[in-house]
């Protein structure tokens, strides 16, 4: 039964306790050690690798988990070296990082902003972790680069493809290797004009969230200024699995060009639907109806099968690229796995190799030694050519490559060709872009 | 003491001197040992630990004592997250603030779902719950993200009011009118407690082993004390005893000519409040509010804890979330990598076999682990955890006992009466 009566002496001891309760913490709230967080012991090192083992993008996670074990590998000096005897700069010797063994922690981030940074957290806080690296979703990146932030550790951004991660939320201590989708747009443009003309209407179908929206923009503004109508956009839901209400409205429209701004096994139901609804044998205004797919990738590519043949989009990397770096990874990679690997594991793979010769450069594991060494750092033989790590935004410069779904494909790898391979100078904008306006790296952050 | 009855008293003195403690307990196993995998002293987690045991707790309030099932809660916890940003974003870095609109946003929204739900009950309240709390998520993740100032400013509504996917975020150009809006060296500021700041911490080291105290954790523990202490208070009032009433027999009420609709909408609401606090110290801990955490799965994580630890006890919802971030947060960090390290004494093919049985069930698996525990718990254990507990201590005594103080009360099963 409940006794409500006060008495002084409750009331005293209560509001003792409850003093004591408080101003514990105020004890415990002591100088934090000098240097930066998580400084490495004198024998290892500890990445945390961040990526999705769950959820609709557990593939690219697979494969992303795969390339930086891979990574891992080639910088202890075991394996084959990879694209360390590509990689311009020598810094790297095989011995470690700094002399110290890489080792590394896994963790799961669900493809869900909340789980990614818990995970990124117990990485920071339990194992000291010094870089965390991966993720398959812009959201994520955007989410766990600001964590990185706060924490005091290096961000290096997995496959992350929209616009913000290093427009509106970029950060000083994160960098993105991956291409976005101002450059999909500027790549694919000039390609769609020569292929299906200059007077298109063009209809958008866009996952409802944060890559979509600017993917979306990013492509009707590079279409819109070649002369192409937007006629329609339509948002859907990301865990939408079945497309068709969406592709009726379509087929009622004038429109003769269908942009799916759609990634992941959303883009695999959405092109399934639209080639069952017949789109692809419509003939309207008097020219054959099209479809594109501004991101593309292989493991994409492989779930919508035949559908995509003929299917213009881009990529950041394709395995099928014949310059030394790629050739050596995808050699690497194939020996080990047995398969090739992915655009999402090609630039998880880069990413460790930067950071790790970053701190080479630098001689120190602090981030800001290691951000200020990669900030406007030039390098050329991991697969895209000569890259410029930009300082104003933290983005990579490099050649984007347009490709297209073979019409014969020889194996379940071999399901894209490369159309075009977009030189840097077409895809290259100024760090104050409107759609990258908004946002300030901030200073770069040591942490405790 | 504090006006409790001597056993719970004696309860609420082991949960201060656990949840005290918890930096030593938690972290039994030396850094260096193969057995560091194991701790869980470490700030996210202990955090976590405290937060959804609050919210547990306020669950329980509902679901203990009226027996109705909400399977909309976490749409409250996204609420007090997005308020406490919110509050973050406008007006400055201190906590205090930013928890007192969680509570009251998150209240706001109980009285007006708990309105509308509590007029059926059962299976029909829980859907309706449970749809409340989708179109909260929905209205979260897509309805209220969108850009609310025009694409050509880049004003505070640039992401709408919740962010979308990405969540809802601290920026550098957001006003804090009372604090300030960045640090001397350029970054965001971090959520404080007049001047204590969530973030930092102090590290001791006796030998091999490392005790991290955060200022985060142990905030985050007075206020869950605070709520437990609310907790034992609702339990043992005439307000409580008046929900078991609703719980065991509510025709039974209605024929005594009481009413039971204000007594569950106020139960409602206090349960939406403690969810909503446990929102808002999220956001104090950790400043970003994403809509995943609106979804019905994290309404279902919170039955989970509840029926996992013993629903209707006192220290069971607690000891429930506990286990489940545990599991969540420890198991599932478990590699194939790091069991082949375990059993690497085994022969070759002997290893192989064992990790390929083992492997399934942690790491990303330990959602199966889960629901072996869970079921295993409801058929063998209907009264959770604590009732395991009590077992275990009876038979030690050798008889049962009348009643046990580390539960605070009787186990009501399903269906039982729990009259005291």
């Amino acid at each position: 039964m409940s006794k409500t009566n006060l008495t002084r002496r409750g009331v005293l001891q209560t509001g003792a306790v409850a003093g004591a309760g408080l101003a514990l913490p105020t004890y415990l709230s002591a100088a934090s050690h000098s240097g930066f967080t998580n400084a490495p012991g004198d024998s290892s090192v500890t990445l945390g690798f961040n990526v999705p083992q769950s959820g609709p993008y557990a593939d690219e996670g697979a494969d992303e988990l795969r390339a930086y074990e891979l990574a891992v590998e080639h910088l202890n000096g075991e394996g084959d070296g990879g694209m360390l005897p590509t990689f311009s700069s020598k810094a790297l010797e095989g011995a470690g990082i700094l002399g110290r063994k890489v080792e590394y922690v896994t963790g799961d981030t669900q493809t869900k902003s909340d789980a990614a940074r818990a995970s990124a957290k117990s990485m920071i806080e339990k194992d000291g972790a010094i870089m965390i690296t991966g993720g398959s979703s812009s959201g994520v990146a955007v989410a766990v680069q600001a964590l990185c932030q706060e924490a005091g550790v290096i961000f290096m951004a997995g496959l992350t493809h929209s616009n913000d991660t290093t427009g509106k939320d970029k950060k000083a201590n994160g960098f993105r290797h991956f291409f976005n989708s101002y450059m999909s747009g500027a790549a694919l443009a000039p390609i769609l004009a020569d292929n299906y003309g200059t007077d298109r209407k063009a209809y958008h179908l866009t996952a409802d969230y944060n890559w979509g929206y600017t993917t979306e923009e990013a492509v009707r503004s590079s279409t819109e200024a070649m002369g192409w109508e937007t006629v329609g956009q339509v948002l859907t839901p990301l865990t939408q699995t079945d497309f068709s209400s969406y592709i009726t409205p379509v087929l009622q429209s004038d429109a003769d060009v269908l942009v799916l701004n759609h990634y992941g096994g959303n883009m695999v139901n959405s092109l399934t639907n639209a080639v069952q609804f017949g789109l692809r044998d419509r003939v309207v205004n008097g020219k054959n109806f099209e479809i594109v797919v501004p991101l593309y990738s292989r493991l994409m590519a492989r779930g919508a099968g035949a559908n995509v043949k003929g299917i213009f989009g881009s990529t950041n990397w394709h395995w099928s690229l014949q310059d030394e770096g790629s050739k050596a990874f995808v050699k690497s990679f194939g020996t080990k796995y047995g398969f090739p690997p992915s655009q999402a594991a090609h630039t998880c793979y880069v990413q460790t190799l930067l950071y790790a010769d970053a701190v080479q450069r630098a001689g120190s594991f602090a981030p800001c030694a290691v951000a200020e060494a990669l900030e406007g750092f030039e390098f050329d033989g991991l697969g895209n050519g000569p890259t410029l790590y930009r300082a104003e935004d933290h983005q990579c410069f490099k050649d984007v490559l347009v490709v297209k779904g073979k019409e014969n494909p020889t194996s379940e790898f071999d399901l894209l060709e490369i159309v075009e391979v977009t030189p840097v100078s077409q895809v290259t904008y100024a760090p104050d872009h409107p759609q990258f306006a908004g946002g300030s790296l901030g200073t770069c952050n040591n942490g405790a | 003491m504090f006006g409790l009855q001597k056993q719970d008293a004696k309860l609420l003195l082991i949960v201060i001197g656990l949840t005290m403690l918890a930096p030593f307990i938690l972290n039994p196993f030396p850094e260096s040992s193969g057995w560091a995998q194991f701790n869980a002293g470490y700030p996210d987690l202990m955090q976590r630990f405290v937060i959804f045991g609050i919210f547990a707790i306020g669950f329980n309030i509902l679901f203990g004592l009226t027996g109705y099932l909400s399977f909309g809660h976490a749409a409250f916890l996204g609420i007090g997250s997005y308020a406490a940003m919110w509050m973050f974003k406008l007006f400055g870095m201190n906590v205090l603030p930013a928890l007192g609109l969680s509570v009251v946003m998150s209240g706001l929204f109980a009285v007006l779902i708990g309105y509308v739900s509590l007029r059926r009950s059962g299976i029909y309240f829980s859907i309706l719950t449970l749809a409340f709390a989708m179109m909260s998520y929905a209205l979260a993740y897509s309805v209220l993200a969108t850009d609310m100032d025009g694409p050509d400013k880049q004003g505070l509504l640039q992401k709408g009011l919740t962010g979308g996917e990405t969540g809802l975020q601290l920026t550098l150009s957001d006003p804090r009118i009372l604090g300030q809006q960045a640090t001397d060296d350029g970054n965001l500021p971090v959520p404080s407690f007049f001047g204590l700041e969530m973030r930092s911490a102090t590290e001791l080291s006796v030998g091999d082993w490392v005790f991290t105290f955060s200022v985060g954790y142990y905030f985050s523990a007075v206020v869950m004390l605070i709520a437990f202490y609310l907790s034992i208070r609702i339990f043992r009032s005439p307000f409580g005893m008046m929900l078991r009433a609703i719980k065991s027999n509510q025709q039974r009420l209605n024929y005594t000519g009481l009413n039971p609709k204000p007594y569950t909408l106020a139960a409602f609401v206090i349960s939406g409040m403690y969810a909503g606090l446990a929102g808002g110290l999220m956001a104090s801990m950790d400043p970003l509010a994403g809509p995943e955490r609106m979804f019905w799965t994290a309404s279902g994580e919170v039955v989970l804890m509840t029926i996992l630890g013993g629903a209707g006890t006192l220290i069971g919802p607690v000891l429930g979330a506990g286990a489940i971030k545990y599991m969540e947060n420890i198991l599932s960090k478990i590699n194939s990598d790091i069991l082949h390290t375990w059993f690497a004494f085994l022969p070759d093919g002997l290893e192989d076999f064992v990790v390929a049985i083992i492997y399934p069930f942690i790491g990303k698996g330990w959602h199966l682990t889960l629901g072996l525990i869970f079921m295993a718990v409801v058929i063998f254990l209907p009264g959770g955890i604590v009732e395991g507990g009590r077992r275990i201590g009876s038979m030690f005594k050798g008889r049962a006992k009348k009643t046990d103080a580390a539960s605070g009360g009787k186990t009501v099963a399903p269906g039982q009466d729990p009259a005291e």
